[in-house]
């Protein structure tokens, strides 16, 4: 089984440098692009292997770069930004390429960088990941160093300059038009789209911004091709898939492993089964935005389509289990403790509907539920759906607690009517 | 009045982007990476210097988190309190170190050591619960092992 | 225009607007908050949800947000859809989990956006069991009260405060449920436009703090259109009465002037109506007694009158009617402007300009239309405050319109074209005497002497057209902004000149003119006084002329219109002149250094008590209407005065002009240059339906009780004859013709949101037309250039030349009078550039004298660091400061007193 991304991580060991990652092959595929490869070839090299954007969302990232202007009337400068400002909870997978690989971001980033023909590249991340900061700093000097950022790339003509910026906290700047905001020194609140970033993106210039994994499989394409990444996966969604998984389960972690496996081979091979006295009980799939599932659906595949068919999401493939000796209001509450904390303030229904959500749970948490607060929960995981709040914090914030309420319907009713939280 | 060195970090980031009050975030991680926090007047020269209102930069500041606008202790200590560790033992975690320090969420030691702080997801919850004090991260805790841990910090 | 289906109707709309404009524009009622005409939408609020389907067969359809869709042929839209609707609710009750419901000691409450949104949407009972959040307010200074507990979070005091009008000490702190609006500290807000928080701000956050002192409800108070007298620009403004007294001043919209957002002097500038300071009484001077009656005054006047030259002292702040009545009184000859003579020359100049069609002068709406401007000369930050906004909004949409002419976006769309233009800036020429807050969105500023100033001018005009003169030893610095600013003016489409009257320069005039002649762009003025330019269009002499007449004779007797003579005139030559009068009747509102040397004082209503025709900078003639009438009998409009003394010199029954109707007919007559002008508003026995427009809503309380006091039967109403508003909450409820708009209501939109009703379009014109009639308009003639390029100004040994620095807050007569507005005045100071100061080894703070007009004036020098050398600043209009010879050269000691 290929592994791409990480056959040349290694938990006990530093990561690879320079020179180490020239010797296992790094930037060979930067030399290919820049040896006469066109930005529009590289673009459909992209679009063919059907990479889906690794954030979430799971756009195909060869259509997403085909919509910034090119040529020579194209505003400029252009930007390219890598979105390593993972803080969706329970997601830990861009970490294990960060701090693992970073040359293997920064070669995918001067790839996409090329394909947009991009003069700036930024990577955004996460304040709380130090040591990928540290790495990352020292990775781009070198990548400087060797000739394959600054001017004139590899004797292309190409020119690229590529900056580090740390956040300083909140969720809203992995949202990519927060983000872009929260590099022009401004609050992390989103913007309307349309217009899209890779028209109106950063500074008012042509932006793309991509996940730290999705950059990643960048190299890897362009050395092997689009068939070959396509035939890496399960399903029809191209390559291989970071997973993770944590919770009460043997032997917690992240592995990349091909697109489409099935959750059960996730949790029970991967991850070693649950701890022992716990049973499995539910599972966010991708992350804390998206729908519980549970026992009944571990044989489904773990791809785009199939997730969804699901009544989920992937997400970011990093998923929470929910053991049974969690209480489940308990589990939902924290999370919308976490939205309601980290939404912007912009947008009414998330800025007023998630606390008091909050503030509803944590009243039945309380044993001070009351049988009317399941119809105002309800309510609001129909009323805060995508299209009604300015950005999808809102309505990803509802999804587990939607599929709560559908699953886990009777923990909510207990606390009511014991008026107390049956696990205490 | 900003120092020198503060003064020649601001003016790289001032470089990079295309108007200088673009650098306000760059400069307030600048600033508060010296002083501790960003009190009021660090706000006004950080105007000052960048040529926008103390409402603008404060503006800013008071909408992210990491940035502290009041004083805190000597060492920062952000616990995860999001879903993967509140399933592993955050409230145990959460409460210990209460107990231990003294303190709430969000309040200083009296001897200044320390602040506790709420933190979201800090990115390994395949070893949670997980704390971070100043830049080192401590994952797998349980209370047991916060002794010794907090002990390395004066 | 695109046909879209609303709730399966088809509607015709226009173009380029979203579902929200489109469908307020066609009467429908759809509730927003963040949404603002001026200011576009943003997505925020997420209360204007409609839902818009895929075609007809599309049942499910889907939530959008109506001011953040376009509207495009064949939309299909449901705003009665039950999700929509339960949506729109929902927001409601959203927003009033933490809003105080404290409607009944909140100063919005019965004009209150939040309250007329909420019962629109339908959201009756809350649900939210939880404690509410809670702020502490700010202190915000003396005009604007904070009272954070109210906000909704719709973002709009910020959007207007900084955005809009450029404002730096209002913004938005924190994040999520905790985002506060209001200052980074304590303390007073420093833009002059803060008062407008009160109107944009949906709910009781921003709220007038003047009308605390006096509260009352809207529904409660006797409106009246009213027109601001604080300076040139004549924004349009409701003012409201009860009890005798003016309780507050809000924005009348005129898509033309004003728009929607007024200066805080114009907003706050009121008080002077109420003020203890008011002459109530009639009064013969140097009798036992000297108060008298209305009859025994005219008497006594009519033998002052007869048998003595008379001579009449007009006022650029009284009315046309007012001033006409005394010119038809003392007798065209006799009738005189109460400005000196240098302004009056300036002030013909413009008159000239104007009257000659040659060019252009352009409403404020069309100077925010603008795609370049150049001022010159004219420092609007302190004299036209408004038309400063309206400065800022052209340069920021030229921005936005060169930046959309390649990613195309809709106008309205304000967020995505803020994050496409980001800092780019349209064109703006700031060439003055002093800086302002406007040089920071200037393209390219100047500081230089006003004679210089005017020869940049002709350097520009010699540009735009070779056969104009060359303006010889331009020098580098202005052979260097011609080429910029010419250069940015021939590109525009629609340029606009400013300049104006307050560096007393004639030679600015000529040069503005032959530009915007040059380039056939617009060209606007900025005068002093509120009917600077309608007295100036009367084309009467200077007070200079009237001190030379009486010169001549030894029995005059003078009758001054509402003017002081001291804050124009030095106060040697007011002296002389009045010493030489053998009778002195003064006519004014207020108590003054005038009114002192009266011999026969007669109270006059204020611009509230009285019927008024009033032409502002673009000679747009307006009409301001009286909002209450003095309980005080005696306090009546000047032009009747005049005309009861007038009465006395013709035969009974001889119609003599009351009615202001009248007297404009009669000054058009005399006039030909106001033809039309008495079409300015509709007659005063106009009637719809046989009925009066009430100045009182139906929902006026206490009529039957408020004089219980005096007397326990109701009073009959007031009768007003000179108008067709009524003093009843009686009468024609539908849309009053747009002059004569007392105030904005509409059912179910109690409070100023309700002007959407009463335009064409949303953000468009008022129905029927914005109010007021130009009196100019550029006709075929052909420009005849000036081509007197002035000498360079040449600093002198030991002379400085005085000129006056105007300040918004403090320079006006009557603003004053607001204790708010007289705290945020400035000191008296006398200024110098930091050169002249250096070189006579004086700092900032040093008493400097100035010797002028026979008098010394000693103050602490402020040093202007960018001050053209060989000028000499001193405020200007001060209370209590004496008028000067400006443009003059003085004498400066410095000796340290």
């Amino acid at each position: 089984m290929e592994r791409p991304l990480t056959s040349n991580i290694y938990p006990d060991r530093p990561p690879l440098n320079l020179k180490e990652y020239e010797k296992a092959g790094g930037y060979i595929a930067l030399r290919k692009a820049c040896s006469g490869m066109s930005p529009a070839a590289l673009q459909k090299l992209v679009q063919d292997s059907n990479l889906k954007g690794r954030g979430g969302a799971g756009f195909n990232t060869g259509i997403k770069w085909s919509l910034v202007p090119m040529g020579d009337e194209a505003p400029h400068p252009k930007y390219l930004i890598a979105n390593a400002d993972e803080m969706e909870p329970g997601t830990f997978k861009d970490r294990v390429l960060l701090e693992g690989n970073p040359h293997q971001l920064i070669e995918g980033m001067i790839l996409a960088a090329y394909a947009i023909q991009a003069d700036i590249a930024y990577v955004f991340l996460r304040w709380a990941y130090h040591e990928a900061a540290a790495l990352l700093r020292k990775s781009i000097q070198e990548a400087y160093d060797a000739g394959y950022l600054g001017k004139d790339i590899l004797g292309s003509g190409f020119h690229l300059d590529m900056h580090l910026h740390t956040g300083v906290g909140r969720y809203m700047c992995g949202e990519e038009t927060a983000l872009l905001n929260a590099l022009e020194g401004k609050r992390a609140t989103p913007r309307a789209k349309p217009p899209f970033p890779q028209v109106s993106g950063l500074f008012g210039k042509p932006t793309i911004v991509n996940n730290v994994e999705t950059l990643c499989c960048i190299p890897h394409i362009v050395n092997n091709g689009a068939d070959w990444f396509k035939g890496l996966s399960y399903s029809e969604d191209g390559g291989t898939k970071l997973y993770g998984v944590s919770g009460k389960v043997k032997k917690p972690g992240a592995w990349e492993l091909p697109m489409g496996i099935t959750m059960r081979e996730l949790i029970e091979e991967h991850a070693g089964g649950m701890k022992s006295g716990f049973q499995l009980k539910g599972v966010l799939p991708g992350g804390a935005s998206t729908d519980f599932l549970t026992v009944q659906h571990l044989d489904i595949k773990l791809d785009y389509k199939s997730v969804a068919a699901a009544g989920s999401r992937l997400g970011t493939g990093t998923m929470i289990v929910m053991d049974d000796g969690t209480c489940p209001v308990g589990f939902v509450h924290n999370l919308q403790h976490f939205f309601a904390q980290e939404s912007c303030g912009w947008c009414t229904p998330c800025r007023e509907g998630l606390p008091w959500v909050e503030k509803i749970l944590l009243a039945m948490e309380k044993g001070e539920g009351r049988k009317e607060d399941l119809e105002l929960l309800q309510m609001h995981t129909q009323l805060l759906g995508p299209g009604n709040t300015f950005c999808a914090l809102a309505p990803g914030a509802m999804e587990p607690l939607q599929s709560a309420l559908k699953y886990f319907r009777d923990d909510f009713e207990k606390h009511i009517d014991h008026k107390k939280c049956p696990y205490d | 009045m900003l120092t020198a060195i503060e003064k020649k970090a601001i003016d790289h980031e001032i470089e990079l982007v295309p108007y200088r009050k673009a650098s306000v975030i760059e400069a307030l991680k600048i600033v508060q990476q010296h002083r501790g926090w960003i009190s009021d007047e660090s706000v006004e020269e950080i105007a000052a210097y960048l040529e926008i209102s103390p409402a603008e930069v404060d503006s800013v500041a008071t909408f992210y988190n990491l940035i502290f606008r009041k004083p805190v202790g000597r060492h920062i200590i952000l616990l995860c309190d999001s879903i993967s560790c509140y399933v592993m033992g955050y409230r145990l975690l959460h409460k210990a170190l209460e107990e231990k320090l003294h303190i709430r969420m969000g309040q200083t030691t009296d001897d200044n050591r320390f602040t506790l702080l709420p933190n979201v997801c800090l990115g390994c919850c395949d070893h949670a619960p997980a704390l971070m004090i100043d830049k080192d991260l401590y994952r797998d805790i349980e209370p047991a092992l916060l002794d010794d841990i907090l002990k390395k910090y004066a | 225009m695109p046909t879209i289906y609303i709730d399966n109707k088809p509607f015709d709309v226009k173009t380029g607007k979203n579902l929200l404009e489109a469908c307020l524009s066609l009467g429908l009622d759809l509730p927003y908050f963040c949404w603002h005409p001026a200011m576009g939408s943003i997505g925020a609020c997420r209360q204007c949800a409609v839902k818009v389907f895929k075609d007809e067969e599309d049942t499910r359809g889907r939530i959008v947000m109506s001011c953040m869709e376009g509207v495009k042929d064949g939309l299909r839209v449901s705003i009665n859809d039950e999700t929509a609707k339960a949506f729109r609710s929902q927001v409601v009750e959203w927003l009033m989990t933490n809003h105080p419901h404290d409607c009944p000691v909140c100063d919005e409450g019965g004009s209150c956006h939040l309250q007329d949104m909420t019962v629109m949407t339908g959201h009756n009972y809350r649900r939210y069991e939880f404690k509410k959040r809670t702020y502490t307010n700010q202190y915000l200074g003396p005009l604007i009260n904070h009272e954070m507990n109210r906000c909704i979070q719709c973002y709009r005091c910020v959007r207007f405060y900084k955005d809009y009008a450029g404002g730096k000490d209002l913004n938005v702190f924190s994040a999520h449920n905790h985002v506060y609006f209001g200052r980074e500290k304590e303390g007073i807000l420093q833009s002059p436009y803060s008062g407008n928080l009160a109107e944009v701000c949906p709910t009781g956050v921003f709220t007038d703090k003047t009308l605390k002192e006096h509260y009352t409800r809207k529904w409660d108070l006797t409106n009246a259109p009213s027109v601001c007298q604080h300076c040139s620009l004549g924004c349009n403004v409701i003012a409201g009465e009860r009890y005798g007294q003016l309780r507050n001043i809000v924005n009348r919209y005129n898509g033309e002037v004003n728009g929607y957002f007024l200066c805080d002097k114009g907003r706050f500038g009121y008080e002077f109506v109420n003020s203890e300071n008011r002459i109530t009484q009639p009064l013969i001077r140097n009798q036992t007694i000297e108060a008298t009656t209305h009859d025994k005054l005219i008497q006594h006047v009519g033998k002052l009158v007869s048998g003595h030259t008379l001579i009449g002292i007009g006022s650029p702040r009284a009315s046309l009617e007012s001033n006409y009545a005394l010119l038809e009184l003392v007798g065209k000859e006799n009738f005189y402007q109460g400005i000196p003579d240098d302004l009056a020359y300036v002030e013909q100049k413009i008159v000239d300009v104007l009257q000659s069609g040659a060019i252009h002068t352009p409403s404020l709406k069309e100077i925010e239309q603008a795609d370049a401007v150049l001022i010159l000369g004219e420092d609007i930050w302190n004299t036209a405050s408004v038309m400063a906004l309206a400065v800022r909004q052209s340069v920021m949409k030229t921005a936005a319109n060169h930046t959309t002419e390649q990613i195309p976006l809709p106008s309205w769309h304000d967020m995505a074209i803020k994050e496409l233009v980001q800092e780019t800036k349209g064109f703006l020429a700031n060439m003055t005497v002093l800086p302002s807050q406007l040089d920071e969105i200037a393209a390219t500023s100047m500081r230089a002497a006003p004679d210089d100033l005017a020869r940049l001018g002709f350097a520009i005009a010699h540009i735009l057209n070779p056969s104009l003169p060359e303006v010889p030893d331009a020098g580098e610095m202005i052979n260097t902004q011609a080429t910029i600013i010419s250069k940015a003016l021939q590109q525009a489409k629609h340029p606009v000149i400013i300049t104006g009257t307050s560096c007393w320069s004639n030679a600015l005039i000529r040069a503005a003119f032959d530009i915007a002649a040059a380039l056939n762009g617009g060209l606007a003025f900025v005068l002093p006084e509120c009917n600077s330019l309608g007295l100036a269009m009367m084309r009467a002499p200077s007070f200079d002329k009237a001190a030379a007449h009486v010169q001549q004779t030894t029995n005059t007797t003078a009758i001054i219109l509402e003017n002081d003579l001291y804050r124009c005139i030095p106060a040697i030559e007011a002296d002389a002149f009045f010493s030489r009068c053998k009778n002195i009747i003064v006519l004014d509102t207020l108590h003054n250094r005038t009114t002192e040397r009266a011999h026969v004082l007669i109270p006059a209503a204020t611009f509230a008590e009285a019927d008024g025709t009033f032409v502002n900078n673009e000679a747009r003639a307006q009409r301001s209407s009286q909002v209450f009438m003095p309980a005080n009998k005696v306090i009546r409009e000047s032009f009747k005065w005049l005309s009861d003394i007038k009465a006395l010199q013709t035969t009974a029954g001889n119609g003599h002009e009351r009615h202001p109707d009248d007297l404009l007919l009669a000054l058009e007559n005399r006039f030909p240059q106001f033809a039309g002008i008495n079409k300015v508003a509709p007659p005063h026995n106009f009637r719809i339906h046989g009925a009066r427009i009430p100045r009182e809503s139906h929902r006026y309380s206490g009529r039957t009780a408020i004089t219980a006091n005096m007397a326990v039967s109701e009073p009959k109403p007031l009768q007003d004859d000179d108008s067709s508003l009524s003093y009843t909450m009686e009468g024609y409820r539908g849309l009053p013709p747009a002059p004569l708009i007392p105030f904005f209501w509409s059912p179910g939109w109690n409070s100023g949101q309700s002007v959407n009703k009463y335009q064409q379009e949303v953000g468009g014109m008022l129905k029927g037309g914005d109010p007021g009639i130009r009196l100019f308009e550029q006709t075929t003639t052909l420009p005849t250039f000036y081509r007197d390029v002035p000498e360079a100004f040449v600093p002198r040994p030991d002379r400085w030349m005085l000129l006056p620095q105007y300040h918004l807050f403090g320079s006006g007569e009557l603003s004053v009078y607001t204790a708010g507005i007289a705290s945020l005045s400035s000191g008296p100071y006398i200024s110098l550039s930091k050169q002249d100061a250096e070189r006579s080894h004086v700092k900032d703070g040093d008493m400097v004298s100035v010797k002028t007009d026979g008098k010394t004036y000693t103050f602490p020098l402020s040093i202007q660091e960018s001050l053209p050398d060989g000028i000499v600043l001193l405020p200007a209009g001060l209370r209590g400061m004496d008028a000067l010879s400006w443009g003059s050269w003085v004498n400066i000691s410095t000796e340290i007193v």
